[in-house]
């Protein structure tokens, strides 16, 4: 029975929840910049924000943990497997937050930014204040795709040796000879986490929902 | 006449293309201040895209544009500040979609001027009790007919207290029975000494509140006259067909 489990996987299912909350906000700036980077006038900010986005979205996010916990350090700076899976987790979502937001502003009718623009708002303020507010509207449902793949993704982490809920598991199966019993206490630990959020996100649609 | 107004907003030679396609060609237009410019023209012809260039929200590819004394400059922080100072009403209204009609109105003088909430929300309720709105100020946008929000639109104009407003066919997207209520702010614009630029279709306020007439056939200028000769036939050949065809019924 995979309920007997869920005691042993507490302390795994705690990192996996940080990493999930701190790599979400970390994706959500990255995501919100770039995305305001790809709009913007200014081509070197354009291309910037372009290259970034396919080079980041099109490398496997295992081989991108990896690059950053083992290759990073080389080059410097150094922090402990946690933080290095949270930066990972956070560039390689940033991307996905990007495209997600891009769409929403693009949905966004060019009558809108043209209006504040014409009261002598700057690129910035047409941004911030009327441009973005209706874009996150439009974007909740896919940034809620974006966050709860997120979620499941924190599960590379265990590929540095962080101890999440998928590297305790593996331990586990080990120790336990019951893979399929522990298997479905991890499944069902990772519900915890991305159920509510799933719920939450359809709550925060019909709630934030532009009349138009 | 016109020559004796300072001269407000200046476009010389002005030229503009989409890709391969000419839009305007050599457009000469000067508006003085307190005049009241209606620019006229089929469809195509140009005129939106002429008013456009004015804010430079379309850039232009020759020519040059003098607005209050200062040139246009390039996309940044100057050009906000001249915008400004330059009121412009869309066609399509373009309400902010997720702010109330007085944020709508509140946003430019605060984030812009630098007005105090106070201070910009009294003068908002000024220019809505004048366009005859005071009672929508906490409803959205989506719950306004056409007109509403037109006559919002151009309260939300002019709250930046601007020095010259343009309207972009103020009336094209409005059912009929909603166009005279925003041609009623307009005109009461006009008597009180706004300088305006009109691309419309409306004949009527063209002939009443008109100064002067423009007319753009292919992005050139035609005709550039007062009302009056221009409706009484002495007017371009084209233009006197393009009035033949749309007063004919």
């Amino acid at each position: 029975m995979p309920f007997q489990y869920l005691d042993e996987l507490a302390e795994g299912f705690l990192t996996t929840l940080s990493l999930t909350l701190l790599s979400a906000v970390g994706a959500l700036v990255i995501g919100t910049v770039l995305a305001a980077m790809r709009v913007s006038p200014v081509p070197v900010l354009r291309a910037v924000g372009t290259t970034y986005v396919q080079l980041v979205r099109n490398t496997p996010l295992p081989v991108l943990a990896v690059l950053f916990a083992l290759g990073l350090p080389v080059l410097g700076p150094s922090f402990g497997f946690f933080t290095w899976a949270v930066l990972a987790l956070a560039v390689y979502t940033g991307a996905f937050v990007c495209e997600a937001l891009r769409s929403g502003i693009n949905a966004v009718g060019v009558g809108q930014g043209e209006a504040a623009r014409a009261i002598g708002l700057g690129f910035g303020q047409t941004m911030r204040l009327v441009v973005l507010p209706q874009a996150f509207r439009t974007v909740v449902p896919p940034l809620g795709n974006v966050l709860i793949a997120l979620t499941k993704n924190t599960a590379v982490a265990a590929t540095i040796s962080v101890a999440d809920i998928t590297l305790r598991s593996n331990a586990l199966i080990t120790s336990s000879a019951d893979p399929l019993g522990v298997i479905g206490a991890s499944a069902l630990a990772y519900l915890v986490i991305t159920l509510p959020l799933g719920l939450a996100v359809d709550r925060l649609e019909g709630r934030v929902a532009v009349v138009r | 006449m016109t020559q004796t107004r300072a001269p407000l907003v200046v476009l010389e030679g002005v030229v503009k293309r989409f890709g391969s396609h000419q839009v305007l060609t050599d457009v000469d237009l000067v508006v003085g201040a307190g005049e009241v410019v209606v620019v006229l023209g089929p469809s195509g012809s140009g005129k939106s895209t002429l008013i456009r260039t004015i804010n430079r929200l379309e850039t232009i590819d020759g020519g040059r544009i003098v607005v209050d004394g200062q040139p246009l400059p390039d996309e940044g922080r100057e050009l906000a500040r001249l915008r400004a100072d330059i009121g412009m009403v869309f066609q399509s209204f373009n309400l902010f979609a997720h702010k109330s009609v007085l944020d709508n109105i509140t946003l430019g003088p605060v984030k812009v001027r630098g007005a105090s909430k106070a201070e910009a929300r009294d003068r908002a309720m000024a220019l809505l009790e004048r366009v005859g709105l005071a009672d929508k100020a906490g409803a959205s946008p989506a719950q306004l007919s056409g007109g509403q929000q037109q006559r919002v639109a151009i309260a939300r104009a002019l709250a930046m207290q601007p020095k010259v407003m343009l309207f972009d066919e103020p009336t094209s997207a409005l059912d009929p029975e909603f166009i005279s209520e925003v041609l009623e702010v307009m005109k009461g614009l006009a008597d009180d000494g706004m300088t305006m630029v009109v691309v419309t279709h409306e004949m009527g306020f063209a002939r009443s509140a008109a100064d002067r007439i423009v007319f753009l056939d292919q992005g050139r200028v035609l005709d550039d006259t007062v009302p009056g000769p221009f409706f009484d036939g002495t007017s371009s050949p084209r233009a006197r067909e393009f009035l033949s065809k749309i007063l004919a019924h």
